[in-house]
């Protein structure tokens, strides 16, 4: 006997999110924009139980909507970063709209959305399901970059954002089709099934979709909004691009290869090998140049996105676990990297040169030691977390032999150490600049648990790794 | 035998004083004299509780010591620690030095003390946890880790081209460095193991060797740091606070040879078999070459960065001996340059001090106005150029004895670098204490304090005592190093064994 109904228990997490963003868009617009910060509140604790629901909802894998739903272990626990990356740049949103006056309630509205779109994407089990999400999360992304609509940077940033997305979108669109037209099904299962051995054709559309996806998780050679996205949008919306999208882009990347074309592992690699070096290599000598601290975290995300590709390039689980505990150390360093940027204030303004933080050692020294040990880690130095990161990604690559990926990717790991560095010589080595405002509670609360985090992983790193390993297994 | 991990709070000792330097609160003086009050009681603790190895360690047991093992990163690492004959006299040269570290920078810093001191704490738990770890990703991290501290201690509290040489070191020894993490990994999945008791037994296929061994010795060649990857080394000394360059000397320099001999020689006997002419000429080239170099230096700092270069030169040459004399010669030099080193970096910061130059044309004369000054200085001086009689003779003497036996030329080269070196330092010698006294900033010049003679007093009779008496370290590493001996000529055993079949 068929269902009549789906397995809603595995859904109730985008459920519950679809209803809520409507319900909170009623309240908003019945309320008025007083309500901007009553909706912003809710909008955090539908957030907050969309992560609990995926935490509580059934094990093992449900699939759903006749196989375009997927609900594993690997999809709960990228929902899950996605959601906890999603909540925390909202809180760190509150203060900062207060501050410049843009509370809008639409702002938390279009969070929740594109957070659907994230689990929407995360759980896709064929390509239109994919491009349903990822077109959900994209359209409330752009929105959110223009946001502030009078600043011409804000709009800008929308505006680039869009067009190039729309162009990934393309591209993305015209390789599905061709993937569907080679093997007659759009379920990652059955085009896993009927591809067996590369044809030309489907190797064309298999690039077009990856191209696609590259854009959304900004790795060269799409990489280039990120910069202008990263430095015109408002700095709380940074902070959400550099996380969640980032986790949502990497979880559909890893499972259109490993769930739709694994028996095609060896093209595949190539490309993603080659997408890692070039990211690598790019996000550490591009950093070097860059005076603006939201270019350089850009820069730097596009480094870290090479550096976790190189856990799939592997294409094994170990690999793919590598990328799990790559993108959720990376999900809170960065986290706690903007929290100071949006600390960066000074009589109301907000501030975004490196040379800002000259002296912060003097001026505020737990953020410039919760900072400092953030940037270390991000260049991978042990005992901190990032070490850990790369550790792990490149245990895979050396098992599966990519010892040339490997050791360009550690030499770039050098080369990035340098502008990381450079912030930590401008807070501990550079004489004083004025001092910042004070900090809001929320982002010193941000900042010291990612600092913590940081610096104390080493001590008991077992519960995320085997959880990671996990989610991995599902996929394989 | 105790039953407390000993080796763990050596280890990890220097962080709790951290944390207590940390919570130290109050007004910017008092706290600063707090810091280095429960620095130096958290440095001297320790080192008496690194003492306490030494009734418990059985120099002519096999194996590792004082061994702890628990779960900690899964199936990849395990928490390993453990000593023995090579590993122990390094963790005592480091908590032996630490609290001379923390005097000398008593009074010649002034800002930011709480941290300087701090950085301190962190580094000496990186260092001794780097020679007391028995696995390769924790000795990764130790090793590593130690980084961040130095950078931050030349970077703040150096001199004025202190970026420049914070940059230079951080990124010279990290780039060495990953290729090792690579290689790490390597071994991971050939050996199933990152133990490293597992791995000294482990026979690693030849082939594979060879670039296990480059990726090993691109860190520790570095860290030596050995000709030509040793140009970091000269800024990173003159721009470091006196007590920066006393640990970096005596200490971080030794990870490499440690490296070379707790790792590449038992893990990979055949490629450093292979690679033994190459260190050989790398080693002498050092010798020579920064000898020669040292001899026109300008800056006091410059020229004994420049020695401890060729005296590495030594190390590295009496290591790849692969014989008895040689790896004994060189275990006892690290050690015996750690405290030399250390003194002469101490003298220099003595006058540093009050002249807050190191140039030395700026000196000349001193034996005037600070006869005590003179007497320690030669001492240490007699010491770095390895006169009979002091702790650097019998390692210098060693290690040229093994090197004969290798290879003639490979010791006669060696042999003109001892020379060299009495050349250079002599020269120093004479151009900052003899002479006339006309400088007029010199005129007024103080002997030395109290605090300066307890600090350089026990290092001259422990300079002398092992000169003279050289048993107890030689006593502690013999059965260690004759074990790694015995690895090296085993395998070439085989190898001999199998050229004789293969006709």
């Amino acid at each position: 006997m068929t269902q009549l109904l789906p397995p809603l228990g595995a859904v109730l997490p985008e459920l519950v999110l679809a209803v809520s963003a409507i319900v909170l868009i009623l309240i908003g617009a019945f309320r008025g924009e007083g309500a901007a910060n009553f909706v912003t509140g809710l909008a955090i604790a539908v957030l907050a139980a969309a992560g609990i629901l995926v935490l509580l909802g059934p094990g093992g894998d449900v699939v759903a909507f006749h196989g375009a739903f997927v609900s594993d272990p690997f999809s709960r626990f990228m929902k899950l970063l996605a959601i906890f990356g999603a909540t925390i740049s909202l809180v760190m949103a509150v203060d900062w709209q207060n501050r410049e006056k843009l509370a809008r309630f639409e702002y938390a509205v279009l969070f929740v959305i594109s957070t659907l779109g994230m689990c929407m994407l995360v759980s896709a089990g064929d390509l239109i399901a994919l491009y349903l999400g990822l077109e959900l999360m994209s359209l409330s992304l752009y929105v959110v970059a223009a946001i502030n609509r009078d600043s011409v940077r804000s709009t800008e940033a929308g505006l680039k954002y869009f067009v190039l997305g729309s162009l990934s979108s393309g591209m993305l669109l015209y390789g599905s089709s061709l993937v569907y037209g080679f093997t007659g099904s759009v379920n990652f299962n059955v085009i896993a099934s009927v591809v067996t051995s590369p044809s030309i054709g489907l190797i064309f559309g298999l690039v077009f979709v990856l191209a696609g996806l590259c854009f959304k998780i900004s790795a060269v050679p799409f990489h280039m909004w990120t910069p202008d996205v990263y430095e015109g949008a408002p700095t709380p919306v940074t902070t959400f691009f550099a996380t969640a999208p980032k986790v949502a882009g990497m979880a559909i990347f890893i499972r259109v290869v490993a769930e739709a074309f694994p028996h095609i592992g060896h093209q595949w690699q190539q490309i993603v090998a080659f997408v890692s070096i070039a990211s690598m290599v790019l996000g550490s000598f591009a950093a070097i140049g860059q005076r603006n601290i939201k270019r350089l975290l850009a820069y730097s995300s596009i480094g870290h996105m090479g550096f976790a590709l190189v856990g799939l390039a592997a294409g094994t689980a170990e690999g793919v676990r590598g990328v799990l505990v790559y993108m959720t150390i990376y999900v809170a360093m960065t986290l706690g990297s903007f929290a100071c940027v949006l600390t960066m204030r000074r009589q109301g303004r907000a501030v975004e040169n490196i040379d800002d933080l000259a002296g912060l050692a003097r001026n505020n020294p737990l953020m410039a030691l919760m900072l400092g040990a953030l940037m270390f880690s991000l260049a991978g130095i042990p005992p901190l977390a990032g070490f850990l990161a790369k550790y792990y990604v490149f245990v895979a690559a050396i098992q599966a032999g990519l010892y040339g990926l490997s050791v360009i990717g550690v030499l770039a790991s050098v080369v990035g150490a340098y502008y990381y560095l450079r912030v930590v010589k401008i807070m501990y080595f550079d004489e004083p600049a004025e001092a910042f405002d004070p900090m809001p509670t929320e982002l010193k609360a941000v900042l010291g648990l990612s600092g913590l985090f940081t610096i104390f992983y080493f001590v008991y790193p077992a519960p995320l790794i085997e959880a990671a390993g996990a989610a991995a297994r599902s996929l394989f | 035998m105790t039953d407390w991990p000993i080796l763990s709070v050596v280890t990890f000792l220097p962080l709790v004083g951290a944390l207590f330097i940390l919570v130290v609160r109050g007004d910017d003086e008092v706290a600063a004299r707090n810091a280095r009050w429960v620095a130096l009681w958290t440095t001297l603790v320790t080192f008496v509780v690194s003492l306490l190895l030494l009734p418990g360690f059985d120099a002519a047991a096999p194996g590792f010591q004082f061994v702890e093992k628990s779960a900690w990163l899964g199936d990849i690492a395990a928490y390993h620690m453990g000593v023995d004959g090579i590993s122990l006299p390094f963790v005592i040269l480091t908590t032996f030095l630490m609290p001379f570290a923390i005097l000398a920078s008593w009074e010649s810093v002034h800002k930011r003390v709480k941290e300087y001191m701090i950085a301190f704490m962190v580094l000496e738990t990186m260092m001794i946890g780097t020679f007391t770890s028995l696995d390769l990703v924790l000795f990764y991290f130790f090793f590593e880790g130690g980084l961040i501290p130095m950078f931050l201690i030349i970077g703040i509290w150096g001199g004025p081209r202190r970026i420049y040489a914070a940059f230079k070191f951080f990124l010279y020894t990290l780039a060495g460095s990953v290729l090792m993490m690579l290689a790490i990994m390597a071994i991971y999945w050939q050996a199933g193991t990152t133990d490293v008791p597992t791995l000294l037994q482990h026979g690693f296929p030849p082939s594979m060797q060879i670039w296990l061994w480059l990726a090993f010795f691109a860190s520790f060649a570095v860290k030596m740091p050995m000709w030509p990857v040793h140009t970091w080394l000269p800024d990173a000394h003159v721009e470091a606070p006196t007590a920066g360059s006393v640990i970096l000397a005596g200490v971080l320099l030794k990870m490499g040879g440690y490296g070379f001999i707790r790792y590449s020689l038992p893990m990979f006997p055949e490629a450093s078999a292979y690679f033994a002419p190459m260190v050989f000429t790398l080693s002498v080239v050092a010798v020579i070459y920064t000898s020669l170099v040292a001899l026109v230096q300008e800056d006091i700092k410059k020229l004994i960065a420049y020695s401890s270069i060729a005296h590495m030169g030594f190390v590295t040459m009496g290591i790849f001996t692969m014989n008895e004399q040689g790896l004994q010669g060189a275990m006892f030099l690290m050690i015996s340059h750690g405290f030399v080193s250390g003194a002469l970096f101490l003298c220099v910061g003595v006058i540093y001090d009050r002249m807050h130059t190191r140039e030395i044309a700026a000196y000349g004369g001193l034996v005037k106005r600070m006869p005590l000054y003179a007497t320690f200085m030669m001492v240490f001086t007699m010491a770095n150029i390895g006169l009979p009689g002091t702790s650097g003779f019998v390692g210098e003497f060693l290690t040229m004895l093994a090197a004969f036996e290798r290879n003639t030329w490979v010791a006669f080269f060696a042999a003109t670098g001892v020379i060299l070196s009495a050349a250079y330092a002599l020269y120093l010698y004479w151009r900052v204490i003899f002479g006339k006294l006309e400088k007029e900033s010199l005129k007024n010049i103080l002997d030395l304090s109290p605090r300066e003679m307890a600090i350089l007093t026990p290092l001259v009779i422990i300079t002398i005592l092992f000169g003279v008496w050289p048993a107890p370290i030689l006593n502690m590493t013999s059965h260690a190093v004759n074990a790694v001996v015995a690895r090296t000529d085993q395998v070439a055993g085989a190898v001999k064994t199998a050229l004789l079949l293969s006709f």
